[in-house]
């Protein structure tokens, strides 16, 4: 007789289990949800970027046949913002616009046609007030406040210094400052932003179809936005095509969705425009960094000091949370002591920035890394050694009380500098030729939770019924990350049952739990942790059954997955077996799983908002990037990324390349083409031919070695896989850059008319470096 | 002005009285409840509404149905053959050459073009046939190697 083994889940090459819809066409987004007798949603944008409202006459869009409800600013006096200590946005604008492509009014119309068209006849009538483009405009002491609570136009300003810069700066051999400008970019996600709203008028009770990160913070949005009791809400989130962040906060369009189908007593969709979507970003914002190192000559880093102004857009979104992190996470990465930090979060007539990927990091360990490569050239040293002599003596406390447990830098570092053949190649590429190389870090999820409510970080279900079949319920959200697949995977391993006994139900509020969301890489630690405390539990209920069927005791139970026994000897009893027992105490079964993070894990208070960064582990990347340069046409090819990151352990190794790849790829497109630029406030890339995301064509082989450094709190030792790798792609472009050709550029994105005028700038007898 | 259009869909025979205004997305989508095919830009900017037209593929967002009487029409739902899965599809889902999946459709109808009449294409005529198709989830690694994977599956007889 074959032994019964328990099947195997993780640590291989799994497709995604919901892969086979999205390659057929059946998956189901949001604007694919056709419903009879739904209306058309369109909204009117401001043209102003700073205005006082005088009027909103809309009389000549509700005098048009098929208009069904016109709402605007007057409608709805409550603010949203995903900060509770920050929510200061009106779905529609009230008062003020703030920017262009702010929301004024919106209708719903029989068709799209008609909407267009009313939307067309509203007329704004305003008194215009100076505008503010730049941080450094918005600064200025005379400036008009967008927020009369703001004055000034500083949303907020972090300063710490945690020990002593000024003796730190004296120990060093090699003091540098460089200043750097980074431009802001958007997620441009490629599912457009849509939402339908279904009002029950007879029972009052609203339905929102949302393309959501984080389906609870809609619920708890629209409460606040209609007024209406939460239990009288339901949120769906269908398939999301991507976010990247975007989605994490909860936008104007689900909103406005909600109140168009309230006053039109119907079903509301909105699907905005590629424009809109763009305007509609909350991307990552310029940023101006001036960075100081010191360094000793055997590239020890002995102070830091930076500062770091964003341009944060017209509403504080997550801006608060961003200028936090970019000061935070100057730690968990390298072994740092006397760090002085300034950053500032400015209020500018622009579309508000949020959380991108690599949520406020990206950008000064740009900075970072370019100036440690800058340093480590002059004082003769190879990057790599620099890097080694700043490591982490981890498990240890940051000075700024950041818990960083398994810490597998070093062999990232180890395994780049291999495969890439750095010892070998670097300096003997020929002309025009260079290697590049930088490292990165993310958390896996905030240790606390925006909304602080006192219930477990996550909680997952699973029901257990006649069938059999194993019913995970979770509200992560998958966006395309793989999320469903990784706590399918998980919850078979603790059973031993094969993935296709398991299915996975997310994202409608009526029938799973509440998650925090798919933000800060959180879902695979938090989620996947409460996810194997469930199957861990159902495991218990099945395993006493067993025990009954059995007549052993539990300890003495043996789970193969198919088949339970007791003992070796014991030819045992099936699975289904096992269900029709546990069946009989209960009736169907549902067991909870919980995940709570540990208080070591919460950051500390040595300044305000000193709990930002903090997590239950920490991610690390280390990447070489190889580059050619056109020198009589400023191109600049990247022939090859290698890229290693510490997942922790890789549960599923198909889905952490992909997200490391697709990590790379996007810090890509911001170091060498992406930037939403303005012209009076109005972004004149809200497409995707100006707002220039590389192709297939302009896209390297990016090569990834997973490193596994077994975090002690991770599920299966898992950390996360979807951030950490995007910020040193970065400044190991532009280390590679300089590499090649001597010059550096301090300011990104890296087009080719900026590497052409450097270089002519270079043969007219200008400056070797710093060019930007 | 509306104006009556035949059209093969994938395989199956259709008149319907159109606008001259719709797009052949939009009529897709809308009207014939087809939304595997996806509208992704606001127009020839992003390749997520690829279809097949007489085996060509094209941007059904630039395409006026009342232009495209007469012709066959294949989108993604009429991929799989006996309810298996095809070999592009295959690929992209055996290969993770799709994440979030909102632009797997356009990208899938664009390799079956290529493989239909290039069942061995190069590295180079793969990026050539993509290069219209924006992803923004996978830095396209995978998408070639899921091209790569459909043309040996498609080797061994399964259709593309």
């Amino acid at each position: 007789m074959n032994k019964p083994v328990p099947a195997h889940n993780i640590g291989g090459y799994v497709p995604m289990i919901d892969g086979p819809e999205k390659v057929s066409g059946r998956a189901k987004y949001t604007a694919d949800i056709l419903q009879p007798g739904m209306l058309a949603g369109r909204i009117y944008r401001s043209p102003y970027s700073h205005a006082e409202i005088v009027n909103v006459d809309v009389s000549e869009a509700l005098k048009m046949p098929g208009v069904k409800a016109v709402v605007i600013g007057t409608d709805c006096d409550r603010t949203f913002g995903v900060l509770p200590i920050a929510r200061s946005e009106h779905p529609l604008a009230r008062d003020k616009v703030r920017y262009r492509g702010e929301p004024v009014a919106a209708v719903a119309a029989v068709d799209d046609d008609t909407a267009r068209e009313a939307i067309r006849r509203i007329k704004l009538t305003v008194r215009e007030l100076p505008a503010y483009h730049t941080a450094k405009e918005a600064l200025a002491p005379d400036a008009t406040p967008l927020h009369a609570k703001k004055p000034g136009n500083l949303e907020r300003d972090v300063l710490f210094e945690l020990g002593n810069v000024t003796q730190g700066f004296a120990e060093a051999d090699l003091v540098r400052e460089g200043t750097y400008n980074c431009a802001e970019v958007c997620q441009n996600q490629m599912e457009m932003h849509a939402a339908i709203a279904d009002y029950d008028a007879m029972r009052d009770r609203m339905t929102v179809h949302a393309s959501t990160q984080v389906p609870y913070y809609v619920h708890l949005m629209l409460s606040q936005i209609l007024s209406m009791d939460m239990s009288r809400i339901r949120v769906v989130k269908p398939h999301v095509g991507g976010g990247f962040g975007c989605r994490t906060e909860t936008l104007n369009v689900e909103l406005i969705a909600a109140l168009l189908a309230r006053k039109a007593n119907g079903i509301v969709r909105i699907v905005t425009t590629r424009e809109e979507t763009f305007i509609t970003h909350r991307g990552r914002p310029e940023t101006d960094i001036r960075l100081k190192i010191g360094m000793r000559k055997d590239g020890l880093i002995t102070a830091v000091e930076c500062d770091c102004d964003q341009r944060g857009g017209a509403h504080s979104g997550y801006g608060v949370v961003t200028i936090l992190y970019a000061g935070s996470m100057l730690y968990a990465i390298y072994d740092l002591h006397n760090v002085k930090y300034l950053g500032r979060r400015v209020l500018t007539n622009t579309p508000p920035c949020g959380a991108f990927r690599g949520h406020g990091t990206v950008d000064i360990r740009f900075a970072f890394e370019s100036l440690v490569d800058q340093m480590a050239r002059e004082l003769g040293l190879d990057p790599f050694a620099v890097r080694r002599a700043n490591l982490l003596n981890a498990p240890t406390f940051t000075d700024n009380d950041l818990m960083v447990n398994s810490y597998g830098l070093p062999d990232c570092l180890d395994w780049v500098e291999k495969e890439s053949g750095w010892k070998q190649r670097r300096g003997r590429l020929g002309n025009g030729k260079g290697l590049g190389m930088a490292c990165s870090h993310y958390i896996s999820g905030a240790s606390k939770p925006v909304n602080w409510t006192g219930e477990p970080h996550a909680t997952v279900k699973i029901k257990l019924d006649f069938d059999g079949s194993i019913v995970v319920l979770s509200g992560a959200a998958d966006i395309g990350q793989g999320s469903t697949t990784i706590l399918a995977q998980t919850v078979a391993e603790v059973l031993g049952l094969d993935l296709s006994r398991v299915r996975v139900i997310t994202g409608d509020s009526e029938v799973v739990p509440k998650d925090n969301g798919s933000y800060s890489s959180r879902v695979t630690f938090m989620v996947g942790n409460a996810a194997l405390d469930a199957a861990r539990n159902l495991k218990t209920v099945l395993v006493n059954a067993a025990a009954r069927k059995l007549e052993a005791r539990p300890e003495d139970i043996e789970c193969l997955g198919e088949v339970y026994r007791a003992g070796a000897q014991d030819k045992g009893t099936t699975f289904d077996d096992v269900v029709v027992e546990a069946l009989k105490d209960t009736g169907t079964i549902t067991v909870t799983g919980n995940y709570s993070t540990i208080p070591e894990s919460h950051g500390g208070k040595k300044y305000r908002g000193a709990a930002i960064g903090g997590t239950m582990g920490y991610s690390y990347s280390a990447q070489v990037v190889e580059v050619s340069v056109d020198e009589e046409t400023g191109v600049v090819t990247v022939d090859k990324v290698w890229v290693a990151h510490d997942c922790g352990k890789a549960l599923n190794r198909l889905t952490v390349e992909g997200q490391v790849q697709g990590s790379v790829w996007m810090g890509m497109g911001q170091a060498m083409s992406e930037e939403a630029a303005y012209h009076d406030g109005l972004m004149v890339t809200s497409n995707m031919l100006d707002y220039r995301v590389p192709t297939i064509q302009d896209s390297p082989p990016i090569e990834v070695g997973i490193v596994e450094s077994n975090d002690p709190h991770g599920p299966f030792g898992a950390k996360e896989a979807g951030e950490g790798s995007l910020a040193a792609f970065l400044p190991a472009l532009t280390n590679a850059i300089a590499d090649a050709i001597g010059i550096r550029f301090n300011d990104l994105p890296v087009t080719p008319d900026r590497v052409f005028e450097a270089l002519e700038k270079r043969r007219r007898g200008g400056t070797k470096s710093g060019a930007a | 002005m509306p104006r009556v259009v035949q059209i093969a869909l994938n395989g199956r025979a259709r008149t319907d009285a159109v606008a001259d205004n719709i797009l052949l997305l939009d009529y897709l989508r809308e009207i014939v409840g087809l939304t595997g095919t996806k509208t992704g830009c606001d127009g020839g900017e992003c390749g997520a509404c690829t279809v097949l037209i007489d085996g060509k593929p094209t941007l059904s967002c630039l395409t006026l149905v009342s232009t495209v009487g007469g012709t066959h029409i294949e989108t993604v739902e009429s991929l799989g053959h006996n309810g298996r899965l095809s070999a592009v599809q295959r690929g992209f889902h055996e290969k993770l050459g799709s994440q979030c999946g909102y632009c797997t459709p356009g990208f899938i109808m664009a390799s079956v073009g290529l493989l239909r009449s290039n069942p061995n294409p190069t590295d180079v005529e793969i990026l050539e046939a993509l290069g219209g198709n924006i992803c923004r989830c996978t830095g396209y690694v995978k998408i070639i190697e899921a091209v790569k994977h459909a043309a040996t599956l498609n080797a061994q007889g399964v259709p593309p």
